[in-house]
Parts: C-alpha cells; structure tokens; sequence
C-alpha cells in the first residue's frame, strides 16, 4: 500500500491531551500501524468540523444487503476529494450479545473482518445496543455480511422504522437483584421477531429493553417502547445479624459506594428509615430489630440498596411491562406508563408475544408516520388504549391519579336508553 | 478453498441443529477467519444462493465465562473494594472481583484487541460491556485483581491518556452515555466524542471515586434527536439548532417527499408551495420561521432543508432526570441553561458549567440524594441561586403539557430573585 497521507489537525490534535481515553490517539496509532487512508482522512474531516462548526456528512444515502431493510445506515462525506477514502462511510449495526458478554475469539475474528473490509473503527457499543462498525463502501456489505452470517454465526441488528435490536442489563449474569432472566428473554425476542427487526413495515422504531429490577440499568422506562422490569411481590427477606452489623459499622453501607468521603457513621434511621418512600420500615433500637410493612412497600430498593448483605428481593417473582418511552422528538419525552403491573412468565413467553402482535398490529393500523406507540396512546388515550384495543381491565396502577376533568367519552351503550331520543317529546315536556 | 467453505457449511449445520442456543462456544469461532469466502460465497447474479439470514446475535451462554455460568442467577451480594473494582459473592460460595473501565466508546479494532490480551491473559478470554460504555474484566482471585490492575494501570495511549481508566461505580460519575456528533452523524449540532473527552476529562477524578453524593449519570446528545438517555440523566448535554431551515427550492422535490415533509412538522409550520426557476414550475415548501423550534424533523425527512449552523448552532444544559426508581420515581431532565456556544475543541464554557453544577450539587446534596432529588428537595429557586446560573425566559416551558411545570402554590423560597417593589420586577431596558 503506498504512503498515507496526513492532515493536519492541530485542533483535533489538543484532544490527544489529559487522562481519560483520547480517542484521538487510537485512531492516529490504528493509521500508522495498518497504513490505513481512512483513519487520517476522518480526523481531517473532524478538524474541518472543529473549524467550520458543521458537520460535513450528507444527508442519508439509502444502502443495504438484500432481502433486509436495515441494519446498515448509508453516509457519504461531503469534502470527497479532500478526504477520498472516506467518501463512502456506511455504518454496519451488529446485534450484540445478551448482556454485552463476548469472548476474545469472537471478538477477534470480527476486528479481523473488519480490518479488511472496513475502517476499523467501531463504537463499543451505539445507544441502542449494537455494536457499531464505523465506516465501509457499498460494494463490501454483502461480503460483510456473508462474512458475519458464515464465519461468525452473527446478524445485523435494526435500523429505520422496525423493531430495533433489543438490549437488557447484566442479568443473572453477575447482579443479585436480577428478578427474572433479561438475557434470555432478550434472546428470544429476538429470534422470534427477527422478521419485524430486519424488515421495516412500522410507522416508526419500536424498541424493547428488559431491566432485571426497579433500578433499571438499561433505562428502560425512558427509552423503550415497551419496557419489561422485573420486579417481587411478597417480602423482602431480613438478615437481622446483617442489619445489625451496618448498624455497628461492621459493614459498609451501600456495598461501598460512599467509600470515599466521611458522611458519619451509618445511622440506619436517618439513612433507610426516613428515606423509605412509603414509610413501611421500623427498626427497634431496643430489639436492634428491623421490621417491614412488606404491604405498603413500593420495592423502590432503596433499602435493599444500602445494606444489600441484608437484605433481599422476595422470591415471589415476575416482570412488570410499561409501554411508549421516547425522547423528545416529536411530541416531547415520555417515560413508559404501566401496562402489566406484574405477571409471571417463562419461556418461550408466548403470551408476551401476543400482546406484542395485537399492539404492533394497531399501531401499524393507526399510527401515523413517525408516531412512536407512546404518542398514538397520547393521542387516543391510555383508557382506549387498555379497553378498546387489548381488553385489558383497567387498574389503579395504570395511573397515578385519576382524571381532573369529567370529560367523559360515554360510549352509547353505557347510557341507559341509548343515544337515540324523540325531540318531539322532549319538547312536549319543555316548549321551546 | 472449496474446503474452507465445506467447513463453514459443517460448522453452520451444527449452529442449526443447536437452533443456535449454544451453551458451549460455537467452533466457528476457532475457525480462522478467512477474507476471501465471502466472494466465493455471494454471487451478485444468484443473490439468494448460499444467504443465511434472521439469525440473530450469537447466543450469549457460550459467551460467559465458566464461573458465572455456574453462578448464574445465584449470586448473594456485592461490594465495592475499590472504585471500580466490585466483589461479588454467590450462594455456591464463589468470589469473583469485576473491574470496570471507562472507554471512548468510539475505538478501533486495535483497541479492542487489546481488551482481547488482557482478557486472555486474566480472565480466559471473557469479557463483557456494561451500558454505559465502560468494558468489565472478571477474574478469579485477588492475586489475578492486583495484578490486572496494576497492568490496566500503565496501559497509556502515546501521549498519555490513560487507556483503561478504573472506576465508574458507586457515587462518582459514571461513563458518559453519548451519540456520534461530527465523527459520523448527518444532523448534529455540536460533536459528541470530543465534547465527551473534554468534559471527562475534567472531571476525571469523579470517574475513580466515591465522593458525591449519590450515583451521577451524564449523558450528550447531538441533536435533539437524542439517541441516548439525555432526558433521563442526572447532568447531560444537548446539542441544538437555532436557525430555521434552508430551502432548497431547485432541488427539493428531486430528493424530498413533500406530503411527509410537512407532516414531519409537529408545529404545522411547513407548507406548500410553488416556484418558477429558469422559466420551470418546480414544487417545493415554504416555512412560517416564526413557528419554528428547530428540533430538526424536517430535514431528517427530507435533505433539502439543511439547517445546520457553525454560528447559529449551541449547547444547552439539562439536568435533574433519572431512570432509577430507587427513593422517588424515574423523572425527567429539565433545561437550565442553553445558548451556550460550541466551542471546540474543548467547549470549555459547557465544561466549566458541568463541573460547576456538580460541585455546587456535591457540596449541598444530603447523602443518596440523586441530583434531580436535591433540587426535588430545595426547590429550583434555590438551584439557580446556589448554582447562580441566570434563570431567563427559555427555562420557562411553552410546548406540550407546559402548564404542569408552572408554580400553582405559594409555596416557594424567598431566593434574591424575590423583589420588593412591583417596579423592580420590570425587565430593565
């Protein structure tokens, strides 16, 4: 391969400096190291950027392998003959594994792919959860994905208005507060609607996220047209010896997390039972005891959070699902609102995928172009939402309050006589 | 070479029998990796002929290593020893110790080999990400823990940043979730990787420690399009435009649809129209600028409306939201500062409001108090006067569900923004 040719790229350059990770740096060395074009000439069109204030990639470019509608975002530069081997820059989605484990063979093998058939550059991972390959010509994705299908076993996850690659949190995996199992659900969601993730046939992205509790690493309630939470239902389980050891300062409270700066010794009252949110927790100084109205509590886990060697989820167990978080494009953000409060479910979660299927199915009837399912509720109403289109019996849970205004939609057949009257009589008994 | 491909098809036939559910890891992935079957394999003329498809991503059991599958879904408890460094116990009575890192998340394939050697080296080829773009080392025992540490310690990029910076746990700050910015996307307003290394740096000793308050989450978007949790996050950035967009008369029914064109539009302010250009009628829009919020929709759906400006373009600040449900519910981020202009490649004025804001919340915040929850507590007549960040008019809401962020009490602080004389509260020209 003949010489590279550099930029220069003084502004770019000052983020070489300081301690955290300087992307910068890894990119020059990758340049150097492989005598890749396409590392330079994305740091000069950074530092043009850096000058002109603007991004200089086009608008969109429709590419893709045959038979998908996603997985792959077009991008071409806008300065193709300043930066050359950066005139085509296509982004590649990989699906990630459940819960973003992956062992160094598999990894390698891609960077290898990707070596050769891309920039090798790559984001770990994109907001959604795929890994991202950054960068490659259109003639590479079908050998790109022939590579992926045959020697790794692995899929392009989503893009465009499809059900988007799903992702969960740790898990089972490493979290003692997982209440149900996020990577296999996640799993088989996955594999069940590979058809609606590849194919784009919705209004718009629909996105699912499985938290294993209420803490909800993945943030699921903000980003997710459905969310599944797990979450407990009978007590909490005390370790009374462990509760008496943070009271006695033999344990640190929060599994450590306050380690380093000097709040006082822990006292329990001030730091669990007045933050309870419900106010459902005793502790007996005289018994140096704890109790729990297990009734009243909202399993915010705060309590379990600070003393985590004490406490414990119950064993009573299931998922709770919200349904239309977004951001705020278009209708502002929202967070996902109670569907399921809680339910039990074990793979392959068929009922799950019912619900699914009759929601998609509305929303695909209904929606407009470019509704997420969190505004078409917005737009309908949750109550039309729950009866009319799932038949679901609407709950308290469903809502934090109830409605102010007593602007009712009665339907016709909840009116006794109907809505069919005789005007002649009426005004028999009322003269105009 | 027809060999290598009789192989993949063996090793494929085993991944269906398995239904891809492999609990052992998949014997492709011995395999080495071969650049040219893929040619041999496609054939642009038969595009059906050898595809696989809708497969998925790898199963994950294969890509766990051998303890925590023997402790999966039995772990007891966890503590943190160190930042970034948590000690994880299980009812079995096995003990691993789980190092986190902050990454760039932007990186290259050399760097990700690199997680690859330390990997093998401590943790049998195992290795995970967690969500928030920090990558996580599991070992054994303490003896491999010291050691892993020591080594991610002196791992340096060429002119000294740290490759593999420890922390990221309990109440620091935690790795910033963010989006592409200049490096790849057609429709921010400010960078995103540059911004992120910036700010991280500031503020990198928050990163490795356990002093705030509470757990802080900080998350950049680009655009408002948003693609990460920036509406949710404890401090984030977004990037925002201020100029409505260009036109472009000559091209735009050539690349745009225009019926969902102005429908993209949630203020109506697009509407048809028609030009003469060079004697040839030519379909095209019209923006009422007036009613527009700049949140982009309109180009996303159609490229001849450019609205990207290096002059115009900003920053704006929003802080207070949460996904959690720990103590109070999940809530929103909310703007309190904007206009802040983009200033690579720094940004130093968004980074010294960032820092700034943290501080002031580390200083006043009672312990667990997330900082959504300390301004829930003191009121936000008092954020603003302790952060004395000015309050103007753009932190006062004016689209949807407005009404609810208005003050129907009078239940409020007698903060220096509370005046005397009626005449004080004109706006002095």
């Amino acid at each position: 391969m003949s010489e590279v040719k550099k930029h220069d790229t003084p502004m770019v350059d000052e983020l070489k400096k300081g301690p955290w990770p300087s992307f910068v740096d890894d990119i020059y060395s990758y340049g150097e190291k492989h005598k890749k074009q396409a590392p330079f000439d994305l740091m000069g069109q950074l530092e043009l950027s850096y000058k002109h204030k603007e991004t200089h990639w086009k608008h969109g470019g429709i590419v893709g392998v045959f038979g998908y509608g996603g997985g792959v975002i077009g991008r071409y530069s806008d300065q193709q003959e300043m930066f050359p081997a950066i005139w085509a820059f296509h982004t590649i989605r990989v699906n990630q594994p459940g819960a973003k484990w992956y062992h160094t063979s598999a990894l390698r093998k891609l960077c290898e792919m990707w070596d050769h058939r891309g920039s090798g550059l790559v984001n770990f991972h994109g907001s959604t959860g795929d890994v991202i390959l950054l960068g490659t010509v259109t003639e590479q994705l079908e050998y790109i994905f022939f590579d992926l299908t045959y020697q790794l076993h692995w899929d392009l996850g989503g893009s465009g208005s499809n059900f988007r690659t799903p992702s969960c949190c740790m898990g089972y995996s490493l979290c003692e507060w997982c209440l149900f199992d996020v990577q296999e659900m996640e799993y088989e969601m996955c594999k069940h609607f590979q058809d609606e993730l590849h194919r784009p046939a919705f209004p718009y992205k629909f996105k699912f996220k499985f938290s294993g509790c209420p803490l909800d690493c993945v943030a699921s309630v903000a980003r997710a047209d459905l969310s599944f939470v797990g979450i407990w239902r009978d007590d909490i389980k005390i370790n009374q010896e462990a509760v008496r050891a943070y009271v006695n300062g033999e344990l640190p409270p929060n599994a450590g997390a306050f380690s380093d700066r000097d709040w006082g010794p822990f006292d329990i009252k001030k730091e669990v039972i007045d933050l309870c949110p419900t106010q459902c927790m005793y502790w007996d100084e005289k018994e140096q005891k704890l109790y729990i109205n297990n009734k009243e509590c909202n399993k915010c886990m705060h309590c379990i959070a600070v003393m985590p060697e004490a406490l414990r989820p119950g064993d009573d167990r299931g998922v709770c699902i919200l349904i239309g978080a977004k951001s705020v494009i278009l209708e502002g953000a929202q967070l996902s609102t109670i569907l399921i409060p809680f339910m039990k479910t074990e793979p392959p979660y068929d009922e799950i995928k019912d619900l699914v299927y009759k929601i998609w199915d509305w929303w695909m009837e209904q929606g407009k172009n470019r509704e997420r399912v969190g505004e078409l509720i917005q737009r309908v109403g949750l109550n039309r939402f729950l009866v009319d289109v799932l038949g679901i019996e609407p709950l308290p849970q469903h809502i934090l309050m109830p409605r102010v205004d007593p602007y009712i939609f009665w339907r016709e057949e909840e009116v006794p006589g109907g809505w069919t009257r005789d005007l002649v009589e009426f005004r028999k008994r009322h003269p105009a | 070479m027809a060999e290598v491909i009789e192989r993949l098809k063996e090793l494929w036939n085993k991944y269906e029998e398995a239904n891809g559910r492999l609990k052992e890891l998949d014997p492709v992935f011995q395999e080495p990796y071969h650049p040219d079957v893929a040619e041999k394999l496609y054939n642009p003329q038969r595009p059906m002929e050898n595809r696989i498809t809708d497969i998925g991503p790898p199963y994950f059991w294969q890509f766990m290593p051998p303890i925590v599958q023997k402790n999966f879904g039995k772990w007891k408890s966890h503590q943190i020893i160190q930042p970034g460094v948590i000690k994880r116990v299980s009812e079995t009575g096995d003990t691993i110790y789980v190092v986190r890192c902050g990454t760039p998340r932007l990186e290259t394939t050399d760097y990700i080999r690199e997680i690859c050697e330390i990997a093998d080296k401590y943790c049998d080829g195992y290795v995970r990400w967690t969500t928030r773009n920090n990558v996580e080392f599991v070992v054994d025992s303490e003896e491999k823990l010291r050691a892993l540490l020591e080594d991610l310690k002196n791992r340096k990029h060429p002119n000294g940043s740290y490759k593999f910076p420890v922390g990221g746990t309990g109440a620091g700050v935690s790795n910033i979730v963010h989006t592409q910015g200049w490096i790849h996307c057609h429709t921010p307003a400010i960078d995103a990787s540059g911004v992120v290394k910036a700010l991280m740096d500031e503020l990198f000793e928050y990163f490795g420690s356990h002093k705030l308050p509470a757990k802080t989450k900080l998350a950049l978007a680009c655009c408002l399009n948003m693609c990460g949790a920036v509406h949710c996050s404890d401090i984030a950035i977004v990037g925002i435009h201020r100029k409505p967009p260009f036109v472009e008369d000559e091209r735009l029914e050539a690349v745009c649809e225009i019926p969902l064109t102005i429908a993209s539009c949630p203020l109506g302010a697009i509407r048809p129209a028609t030009v003469e250009i060079d004697g040839k009628k030519k379909k095209t829009v019209r923006v009422n600028v007036e009613r527009c919020m700049f949140c982009g929709n309109c180009y996303t759906m159609c490229p001849a409306m450019p609205l990207a400006d290096g002059e115009g373009d900003c920053i704006t600040i929003v802080v207070g939201g949460k996904v959690s449900n720990r103590i109070s519910p999940p809530r929103f981020s909310r703007v309190v500062l904007t206009g802040i202009p983009n200033e690579p490649p720094r940004w130093p004025t968004t980074v010294k409001w960032v820092k700034h804001i943290l501080e002031v919340y580390s200083k006043y915040a009672r312990k667990y108090e997330r900082v959504g929850d300390w301004i829930q507590r003191i009121g936000w007549e008092k954020f603003f006067e302790l952060t004395d960040i000015p309050f103007t008019e753009k932190c006062i809401d004016d689209y949807r569900l407005a009404y609810v962020s208005y003050r129907t009490s009078t239940h409020f602080k007698f903060t220096k923004h509370v005046k005397t004389k009626l005449e004080d509260y004109f706006i002095q020209k």
